[in-house]
């Protein structure tokens, strides 16, 4: 539609405007078409995104560790395709550090879909000398090579990763589809611009693409979704009780990777996890949270982003997150 | 329940436009205690005595260590009523190539402008590419209103000045609020320092504007994504013959038993289901993601369009359109490269480079080359004809990428269409 622009058009009088927020826009669609809530939107977006990079490209893979936003969006790939399968494998990088309950559900998961799963082990990498156990016990950057190594062994040139934007301020300046050079670094300042929903993944031999459907979701968002579609996730997600002690502000579990200091005490607290990673560097939170819609309102009202809550890793500089993303990291 | 609304900050340098982002989010209570406890420990370390809220919106080193924004950052805040997802855009730094990339979703896009200064050459801009970018909404913040002593006269200038501008660009419509984002005036809540002014809050504002495009309105289009064919791997057997054509509805809706018309092949056939993974839909709306079922084995490939029969795209073999140029070699005529349009990819050549926009007068000027960050018209031939609307009618049937052929760049991002909105002929 295009009319010749009229003065009564321009609501620039807002001297005189008041806009009541409660009544619906007068634009509204008709009353028998459906409205679309945030969730439908976000939705709408990963499926564009992960279908269209599907079609694009001949070696798509889905990173996926049994965490709630891989879950997310794995459930989100297999509705884009659903009823047949989802046409590409999934991988994870294994710290070996992780919850074993993580990676019940993990091949859980992989079994029910029907999946093909291949594991880039960081203990193989350790145990045949390519890399070496850092001073802090953290995996966490150790994942990068292990990561890298499997992308190009298995040629793959398109890498879905569950990265939120809201997660981290590196993160907040990523693309959706984001080139990765030949030796999988990020260039933060030379990125692609990123136009309407024309996602383009085109990139030369060698490179690759790192693609995160869920960019513009937030923590909450996935909660809210992982509420409305009854999808699963792993129970330590919830509360549960567990010995753990204090460090950094963070609670750690006790296990086979992760020992207190002699000043630091160990008690039985009723806990969840927030987000799930390496034992060694994810931390619990106190919490009560039974059911999903519990935790839904704990995330709404948490005065801490997840990863400050959480990640021992984030906190080591300013841009930690940056740094290890510069050089391939998810 | 919650919808999105999608945004886009502009602003000329010292605006205060980080500041503004980071009001909006520190407001909202969208940053918590421990982004707040870097920030002021970083403000403290460089002597700072309040919390420098910009360093909210900084997240790259460079970003912190140059006191400047050097790329488009997604932030994210929300109300009880509406989610909003905000593209921080930086002010200087290959300013048209993230105004034009931020802009290009957004349904409205807040523009500072200092009280002090008023309206400059860099405001003209600014919502000269919100107009091309057909932005359905423009909210004007008059910034730094505290330091013009909350002035009534000096902000109904400002927003007769950006009104003018407004019907002279052709913006169908702009709003002004003045704000003081560094204290807080009119941001989030209304500002007994400016009892004049009885217009909503930015934040107020932002909630109630209708989350544009409107693309439930116009005709239904939807490029196919995917074929949906599962055959023997069908994950229940009574899917096996289930033949299905996956995407995202570009604008419209549709209904089970609406005629459409395939693209670019001309063959009219029935909706005969909607899916939506697992569950059947009697009607979908843009920007739904579904997959279509037809009532006739018709060819479908990924690349085509589906639309209403009652309104279909016509096919075109060449445009006229405006270009964003954001190669670092010029465009020059004769160029061959790829256009990706939906979800169609095909090769072209651009026949002729017809002239660079001058932005400050709205008028063509002689170009044979567009050089980076330069908005030109080009006309371009496809290698074979693709429905292509003007993007004065569809944001989204409209645009249209250049892409290298050899290392995949988005070179330009297209808007087909004869003239620019507010752009004076000849």
């Amino acid at each position: 539609m295009t009319t010749a622009v009229t003065t009564t058009d321009i609501r620039t009088e807002v001297l005189s405007v008041t806009i009541d927020v409660t009544t619906v826009p007068s634009t509204a669609p008709p009353a028998d078409l459906p409205v679309l809530s945030q969730l439908d939107v976000l939705e709408s977006e990963a499926m564009l995104v992960i279908r269209e990079i599907t079609a694009e490209l001949e070696r798509p893979v889905l990173l996926f560790s049994g965490g709630k936003d891989s879950v997310v969006m794995l459930h989100v790939a297999a509705k884009a395709f659903w009823p047949a399968p989802i046409p590409f494998p999934v991988l994870h990088v294994d710290t070996g550090h992780n919850f074993p309950e993580v990676l019940a559900y993990r091949d859980a998961t992989v079994e029910r879909l029907g999946l093909r799963l291949e594991v880039a082990s960081v203990q193989d990498w350790i145990d045949d000398g390519r890399l070496r156990e850092r001073a802090d016990g953290t995996r966490n950057p150790l994942q990068t090579q292990p990561l890298l190594d499997a992308i190009a062994r298995h040629r793959f040139d398109g890498v879905f990763g569950g990265g939120r934007r809201d997660e981290e301020k590196a993160r907040a300046k990523e693309r959706v589809v984001s080139l990765r050079d030949d030796f999988g670094q990020w260039d933060p300042k030379n990125q692609r611009p990123e136009l309407w929903n024309l996602f383009n993944p085109r990139h030369r031999p060698g490179e690759h693409v790192r693609v995160f459907p869920l960019s513009n979701w937030t923590e909450l968002d996935v909660w809210r979704y992982v509420e409305r579609e009854g999808i699963e996730l792993p129970a330590l997600y919830y509360t549960h009780e567990r010995e753990v002690y204090a460090r950094d502000g963070m609670l750690l579990a006790v296990g086979p990777w992760s020992r207190p200091r002699v000043d630091e005490t160990v008690t039985r607290r009723r806990v969840r996890y927030r987000t799930v990673g390496d034992m060694s560097c994810t931390g619990a939170v106190e919490s009560e949270a039974v059911t999903v819609a519990d935790v839904v309102a704990e995330v709404a009202a948490s005065t801490l982003t997840e990863r400050g809550a959480t990640r021992a890793d984030d906190r080591i500089s300013e841009a930690a997150m940056e740094d290890r993303k510069k050089e391939g990291y998810f | 329940m919650s919808t999105l609304l999608r945004l886009a900050t502009a602003g000329s340098v010292d605006d205060g436009k980080s500041t503004l982002v980071g009001r909006l989010l520190h407001d909202t209570k969208s940053v918590l205690a421990d982004q707040l406890d870097a920030v002021e420990r970083v403000s403290r370390d460089r002597g700072l005595t309040s919390a420098d809220l910009a360093l909210l919106t900084d997240g790259l080193r460079a970003e912190r260590e140059q006191g400047i924004t050097i790329d488009v950052a997604y932030r994210y805040f929300a109300t009880a009523h509406r989610s909003f997802v905000l593209a921080d855009c930086p002010g200087h730094v290959q300013y048209t190539r993230n105004t034009v990339t931020g802009s290009s979703t957004a349904d409205a896009v807040v523009l500072l402008v200092d009280a002090r200064k008023g309206v400059l050459e860099q405001t003209r801009r600014h919502l000269a590419v919100a107009a091309l970018m057909r932005v359905p909404h423009v909210v004007v913040a008059v910034n730094k209103i505290d330091l013009v002593d909350h002035s009534e006269d000096v902000f109904r200038s400002v927003a007769a000045d950006v009104r003018s501008l407004a019907v002279e660009l052709g913006i169908p419509d702009a709003h002004a609020v003045p704000v003081s984002a560094l204290v807080g005036d009119n941001v989030v809540d209304r500002s007994t320092n400016t009892p004049w002014y009885e217009g909503p809050s930015l934040l107020e504002l932002l909630e109630a504007l209708a989350p544009d495009t409107d693309p439930a309105h116009e005709s239904f289009r939807m490029p196919v994504q995917v074929v949906v064919r599962p055959q023997g791997a069908a994950r229940s057997p009574e899917h096996v013959e289930y033949r299905g054509y996956a995407g995202q509805l570009a604008s419209g809706s549709i209904r089970v038993g609406d005629e459409v018309v395939v693209l670019p092949s001309g063959t009219r056939t029935t909706v005969a289901g909607i899916d939506l993974g697992e569950r059947s839909l009697d009607v979908a709306v843009a920007p739904q993601s579904v997959t279509i079922r037809l009532t006739d084995d018709v060819d479908v490939s990924r690349g085509d369009l589906l639309c209403a029969a009652s309104d279909p795209v016509a096919l075109r073999q060449e445009v006229q359109a405006l270009a964003c140029w954001l190669g670092d070699e010029p465009l020059h005529p004769g160029a061959r490269l790829l256009v990706k349009h939906g979800s169609r990819t095909v090769l072209a050549m651009v026949r002729s480079v017809d002239g660079r926009l001058d932005l400050d007068a709205m008028r063509l000027a002689p170009a044979d080359r567009l050089q980076l960050n330069d908005i030109g018209r080009v006309t371009v031939r496809f290698a074979s004809p693709l429905p292509v609307e003007d993007y004065s009618t569809s944001r989204r049937g409209g645009a249209f990428l250049l892409v290298d052929p050899d290392d995949g760049r988005t070179l330009a991002a297209v808007m087909a269409g004869a003239l620019a909105p507010g752009e004076h002929p000849g």
